[in-house]
């Protein structure tokens, strides 16, 4: 069996490659469905309601689908230069934790300035988190993947020690889980007895802005020019280094503002489960999109819809709702697979020349 | 306090725990350096490391004997291994990216499978783990008979697989060519070499070692499978192949010195009691792996062709 390059695959081939993916996806987890002798047919089709079949399960697959939205660009920007940055569920914590003690009052600000001034802190901590992976990188060699995926064990540790220690609430019989912060920290909501919250134009205005950098300006050429290859970026003239350092604040920032949002939108305290793995669901939504911003608010919105259907739907028929993150998993891996058979043609024989 | 250390640190008790804890890095460690000497770098070890702690668990409590249980995450590991072999080898997707994806099917897969079984438990089930085993004679050696030779029987295991991963890697002609097409996979192939079947046994086999030291957990460290169980360990792994320099001897250096730290730090807790908070013990074997990483980073020798995919007749 030999792979041939496709000179020029069409639009089409292109857009249709990560659907047919989701559909094979669903077909091999049918499988798995089917195991514990449910009908197939039934399980999706309450998976479905569940996440899109009514104006309530839709607000809420939006919610879901926020962080991930955030955390999915956070991993686009900087999958595209090639920064394996697999610590945006650290850098989501990090940002909760800033954005709360922001948003609590800890520091002395006016009351219109309690918002903005959670979500850029909260920002600015995801940042910052990846700013010492990233100079790792770019002045030591040291893996980046490695110390991104290390530094989230101790993020959340850490995050447990304050929720236990500083920032315990003293209203919270005992749980270790931080003061609500102030209602003018609090994203309003967009639909009314939902938890839509205003963090979705957020994240929506997030991506078009991504997509504007990617194809409009010269930060986006020179985040490609590096993914692309950082030996002819560097001879071109782009400062590697500098270009990467300034994807690492951007990457960061987006899994920070994800944090940050869920603490000003949803929760409004922070505590230890507040994200069931949107920082690793984000990688997954960023290779369902194949990295392009807009493609990420399709895709997280799928994933999210996935995560809230199978939770309806495991409250109704005996599947496990682990199913979802196996079903995310396995879109990821044929999503992958998919993107192959776009770039390649499968041949019997070898071609006689190329 | 630093007289408590000293006594601690020859006690017998001190070190038959830092081995214990050690096992499963020891294997997990084996079992990438074993993927990445031959050019694939497996991210999927976290996931393979919970699959083989759930399937050998399962299997175990469904009824077979523990050493089926071994036998049966082995192949689970293998099995899951050679799906991230067969898209990062013949296909040369991204192994940073498959990796990442193997190991949230893996975990994924195990939860999943666990609650299917399992669906109403309140708190794990138990099975009767592998004993400690005390090998005649060299156990009666005073301090050291106790620290290596009272072990459970994974822990000879994982000791025998480091000799043996060495002196495969180095005195066969199948170690040669695990080698070569993880330095120069060009020249392997010119040498008739087939680059792509020796790449994805080494990641199959490397597969099957991560998750035997994943059903250590569970089939001897404790008695249930949990949740989260693997923790970080299979990360961890990584950071040590890369503080081993891909070497089967430092691996086992690097797996023993980061449990004896490990195992410190947990009696440091005790010392020290509540005057620090318990989490900034947990935090320092994080810290450590990546001071350890960093430290070895600048005269890391890595395999040469390592994350670079090979495809016949292309040039590089």
């Amino acid at each position: 069996m030999w792979f041939e390059p496709r000179p020029l695959p069409s639009a089409a081939l292109r857009v249709l490659a990560p659907i047919a993916a989701v559909i094979a996806a669903l077909a091999l987890c049918a499988a798995l469905i089917a195991w514990t002798g449910t009908s197939v047919a039934q399980a999706y089709v309450l998976l479905f309601q569940g996440s899109l079949g009514s104006r309530f399960a839709l607000a809420e697959t939006l919610t879901r689908a926020t962080p991930l939205m955030l955390t999915g660009l956070a991993a686009a920007v900087a999958f595209r230069a090639k920064l394996w940055n697999i610590g945006a569920e650290g850098q989501l914590y990090a940002g909760a934790l800033i954005a709360v003690m922001l948003g609590g009052g800890m520091v002395d600000l006016p009351v219109w300035a309690l918002l903005p001034a959670a979500l850029i802190g909260g920002a600015l901590a995801g940042s910052a988190l990846l700013i010492g992976p990233t100079v790792l990188k770019t002045g030591f060699g040291v893996d980046e993947v490695v110390t991104t995926l290390l530094l989230n064990f101790v993020t959340l540790l850490f995050v447990s020690m304050m929720l236990e220690g500083a920032l315990k609430d003293p209203m919270g019989m005992g749980w270790p889980q931080s003061a609500p912060v102030l209602p003018e920290a609090e994203l309003p909501r967009l639909i009314e007895r939902s938890r839509l919250h205003a963090g979705l134009i957020i994240a929506l205005l997030a991506a078009v802005a991504l997509w504007i950098m990617n194809t409009r300006t010269t930060w986006g050429y020179e985040i490609k020019a590096v993914g692309a290859n950082q030996a002819a970026a560097a001879f071109a003239g782009i400062p590697v280094n500098w270009v990467m350092l300034k994807v690492a604040i951007l990457s960061g920032g987006l899994a920070g503002l994800a944090g940050a949002s869920e603490i000003a939108g949803t929760r409004g305290y922070l505590t230890l489960d507040l994200s069931p793995g949107f920082g690793y669901s984000g990688i997954v939504v960023a290779m369902l999109a194949q990295l392009h911003p807009l493609g990420v608010v399709v895709a997280s919105i799928f994933v999210a819809a996935i995560f809230v259907g199978a939770d309806a739907m495991s409250r109704t028929v005996a599947v496990p709702n682990y199913i979802a993150e196996v079903l995310v998993a396995v879109s990821l891996l044929c999503v992958l697979v998919s993107a192959f058979l776009v770039r390649f043609r499968v041949r019997r024989t070898a071609a006689r020349t190329s | 306090m630093i007289a408590d250390i000293a006594d601690l640190l020859v006690s017998a008790t001190f070190w038959a725990a830092t081995l214990r804890i050690a096992t499963p890095y020891i294997l997990g460690t084996l079992g990438e350096l074993v993927c990445e000497r031959a050019g694939v770098l497996n991210l999927g070890i976290e996931g393979i490391m919970t699959l083989g702690a759930m399937a050998g668990w399962m299997a175990v409590h469904q009824g077979a004997d523990l050493w089926t249980g071994v036998l049966i995450a082995a192949l689970a590991g293998a099995v899951l291994g050679s799906l991230h072999a067969v898209l990062t080898v013949p296909l040369g997707l991204s192994q940073h990216v498959t990796g990442i994806g193997v190991t949230l099917l893996g975990t994924s897969l195990s939860y999943y499978v666990y609650r299917m079984v399992l669906p109403q438990v309140t708190t794990p089930p138990t099975i009767e783990p592998f004993q400690p085993f005390a090998i005649p004679v060299l156990s009666d050696i005073p301090v050291i008979g106790p620290a290596l030779f009272s072990q459970t029987p994974l822990t000879y295991v994982a000791l025998a697989a480091v000799a043996v991963v060495a002196w495969v890697l180095y005195r066969t002609p199948i170690g040669l060519a695990v080698r070569m097409v993880g330095e120069n996979p060009a020249a392997a192939e010119a040498q008739g070499i087939n680059v792509t079947a020796v790449r994805m046994g080494a990641v199959i086999c490397g597969s099957a070692l991560m998750a035997v030291g994943g059903a250590f957990l569970t089939l001897s460290a404790f008695n249930a499978f949990f949740f989260n169980m693997i923790n970080g360990r299979g990360w961890i792994c990584i950071a040590l192949v890369v503080f081993a320099s891909w070497r089967p001897g430092k691996a086992l250096l690097g797996a023993v010195l980061f449990a004896a730290f490990d195992a410190l730090q947990l009696r440091l807790q005790q010392i020290v009691g509540p005057a620090l908070p318990y989490q900034v013990f947990l935090m320092l074997p994080y810290l450590l792996s990546i001071l350890a990483l960093v430290l070895m980073s600048r005269r890391a020798a890595y395999p040469r062709a390592l994350m670079i995919p090979f495809r016949k007749g292309e040039r590089h």
